[in-house]
């Protein structure tokens, strides 16, 4: 204060010259310690002791059943997401559409297909050819045009994509139901108001702001899909966890095939999450007024502003701030 | 052709009544919108104004009575004596004749200033896009936004959302424009601005009912006033008639309130 009143303000800035200190945290440095301690045992365990058995997961690890058995788990996850979502999307509009029998359908689908459990749809699906030799296209109660063996139609892989798709979504249309109930009332009345069509309604103005709601929860329902596939072992069908258990079942190594299954699944993740942060910046588009930097940005930033930093005071008021804000 | 085609854009609204639940709105509003003209509508907070403004592009339908755009039900088909509803596809089509600013702006905020002009006179009336680009240019530079087409809504201030709003609703080249108190969600500073726009359109000959609690605005640009309390329309008149000589009661103690 009595700096203040003792100069005339008209004078030059009575600030300048003053030497800015960082605050300093001595209590993020402990914690930093004692996790980095942490860290190093468990690092040192994991080297130190044989059981793990290094050598067998490496020498798995690139396995060519391995690999199939991952192209089988990625195809089941892709497969069983997009007919999901596909499904689910249109379970969505039927229930929120103004039709009370549309509304009714979806509301019976999902009750069912949330509560019979998964393992147990996927093995209806597979005797399904017992329940019915033939399945037939034609006229309802009328003649028969084609007519299919079942048990060609829907082998192994048919009723894991089934028992998982619609199974999924039921899961997805609620996501989606929830996505588009997150869209302002304003934007279905605008768009009512300019009189674009309907289906454009959707596709265009309701849809895309969904996407924001839609992406974190259906992003965490393809993660838990790449784990959940693991179920349809019960249709001894070769996907990551089978393979692994059919090899390990063979030659005892049982733990060391579980860190080769665990690998695969945490590179599948971290893939699939890496696409997750480009989706939503891209649906964040409007949505904020500033996009988050990507990590390559943000990289690049830190690092000028690391240099910055070993550059004298004048740099140095700037780099408190990310760098990349600006 | 020896007989000129009528103005297009004269709005009637016959005897509509309107009611949430057990709560009837609107009691019987019955009013003539010459085409042309600007009409502003004041009253109270809940007298129905925007109820009436939704009902006349039928974004609300109405429980009895009709509003008319150039003699075409709203809402209907003729045939005869007999009213057939219009199917969601008509009634849109049909909507593409109203023009409605929202006093929430309802801009779509992942699309750029240009794509909201631009995306209804391409998907609802089939326009040839880069046609309908060069137009929405031509629009958000006549509102004052030739710089900010590629600007997404929130960065944008409250005012020039609004005139994109009105930018988007002008592209559909509607014979009626409505607004629902345009202003009334900005800061007084920006209330001026959006003004001078519609003051603007006024000039040009679209018909308009503007609901508006800003006086000053009615009294310089309205053709026709209309007050209304309680659902109904209690008074209308010039400008000088309503605002200077009301007749009514409620009128009065109305302007005595808000002048
Ligand atoms: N969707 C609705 N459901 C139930 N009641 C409604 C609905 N919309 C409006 N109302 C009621 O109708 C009455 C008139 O509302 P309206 O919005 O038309 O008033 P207004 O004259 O526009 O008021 P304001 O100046 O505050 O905007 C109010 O009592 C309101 O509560
Ligand atoms: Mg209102």
């Amino acid at each position: 204060m009595t700096l203040l009143e003792s100069r005339p303000a008209t004078q030059v800035n009575p600030y300048e010259g003053l030497r800015v200190v960082k605050a300093k945290h001595p209590g993020r440095w402990a914690a930093t310690a004692v996790v980095a301690v942490l860290l190093a045992m468990v690092l040192n365990s994991l080297i130190t002791n044989p059981r793990w058995e290094w050598g067998v997961v490496w020498a798995y690890l690139g396995e060519v059943s391995i690999v199939e058995g991952v192209w089988m788990t990625i195809e089941l996850t892709l497969i069983t997401a997009v007919l999901g979502f596909a499904l689910g999307t249109v379970l969505a509009l039927m229930r929120l559409s103004q039709s009370p029998l549309l509304r009714a359908v979806s509301w019976g689908y999902t009750w069912v297909f949330r509560s019979v459990p998964l393992i147990l749809q996927l093995l209806l699906w597979y005797n399904l050819a017992y329940l019915y030799q033939s399945l037939d296209v034609g006229i309802p109660f009328g003649p028969s045009f084609a007519s299919f063996e079942t048990l060609s139609l829907i082998d192994k892989f048919g009723a894991a994509i089934l028992g998982l798709g619609l199974h999924q979504a039921a899961y997805s249309a609620e996501i989606v139901r929830a996505g588009i109930l997150s869209v302002d009332q304003g934007q279905h009345e605008a768009a009512a108001a300019l009189g674009i069509p309907r289906r454009r309604q959707s596709t265009r103005i309701v849809l895309p702001q969904a996407m924001r709601t839609i992406v974190p929860t259906a992003v965490n329902e393809i993660i838990g899909l790449f784990k959940g596939t693991s179920i349809v072992y019960v249709l001894a069908l070769g996907e990551l966890f089978y393979t692994v258990s059919v090899i390990y079942g063979r030659t005892q190594r049982v733990l060391p095939m579980l860190v080769v299954a665990a690998i695969w699944y945490v590179v599948l993740t971290t893939v699939v999450t890496v696409i997750q942060f480009y989706v939503e910046r891209y649906y964040a588009r409007g949505a904020v007024r500033t996009l988050p930097p990507t990590p390559l940005q943000r990289l690049r930033g830190n690092l000028t502003a690391g240099l910055s930093r070993v550059r004298p005071v004048g740099a140095a008021a700037t780099s408190g701030q990310d760098p990349v804000a600006r | 052709m020896t007989a000129v085609a009528p103005r297009p854009g004269r709005v009637e609204v016959h005897g509509v009544h309107k009611s949430f639940g057990a709560h009837e709105v609107l009691h019987g509003v019955d009013l003539v919108v010459e085409p042309g003209s600007v009409t502003v509508v004041l009253g109270p907070s809940g007298s129905g104004k925007s109820t009436l403004l939704r009902s006349i592009n039928h974004l609300e339908t109405v429980d009895r009575g009709f509003v008319a755009l150039d003699g075409e039900l709203v809402g209907y088909r003729r045939k005869g004596d007999v009213l057939h509803e219009l199917k969601e596809k008509e009634l849109l089509r049909q909507r593409t004749r109203f023009g409605f600013v929202f006093q929430s702006f309802n801009l779509f905020p992942h699309l750029t200033a240009l794509e909201n002009v631009v995306e209804a006179p391409v998907s609802a009336q089939g326009r040839n896009r880069r046609e309908v680009e060069a137009e929405a240019r031509e629009l958000l530079a006549r509102v004052g936004l030739a710089d900010k087409a590629d600007a997404h809504p929130r960065q944008l201030s409250g005012g020039q959302q609004q005139r994109v709003a009105i930018a988007r609703a002008l592209a559909m080249k509607p014979a009626v424009l409505l607004f629902d108190e345009p202003t009334s969600a900005l800061d007084p500073e920006l209330v001026g601005e959006v003004l001078a726009v519609i003051a603007d359109l006024a000039r040009t000959g679209t018909t308009m009912i503007v609901v508006t609690h800003e006086i000053g605005f009615a009294r310089q640009a309205a053709d026709r006033i209309v007050f209304m309390d309680d659902g109904r329309v209690v008074e209308q008149g010039t400008p000088t008639e309503v605002l200077d000589h009301p007749q009514h009661e409620r009128t009065k103690a109305f302007l005595a309130k808000v002048l």
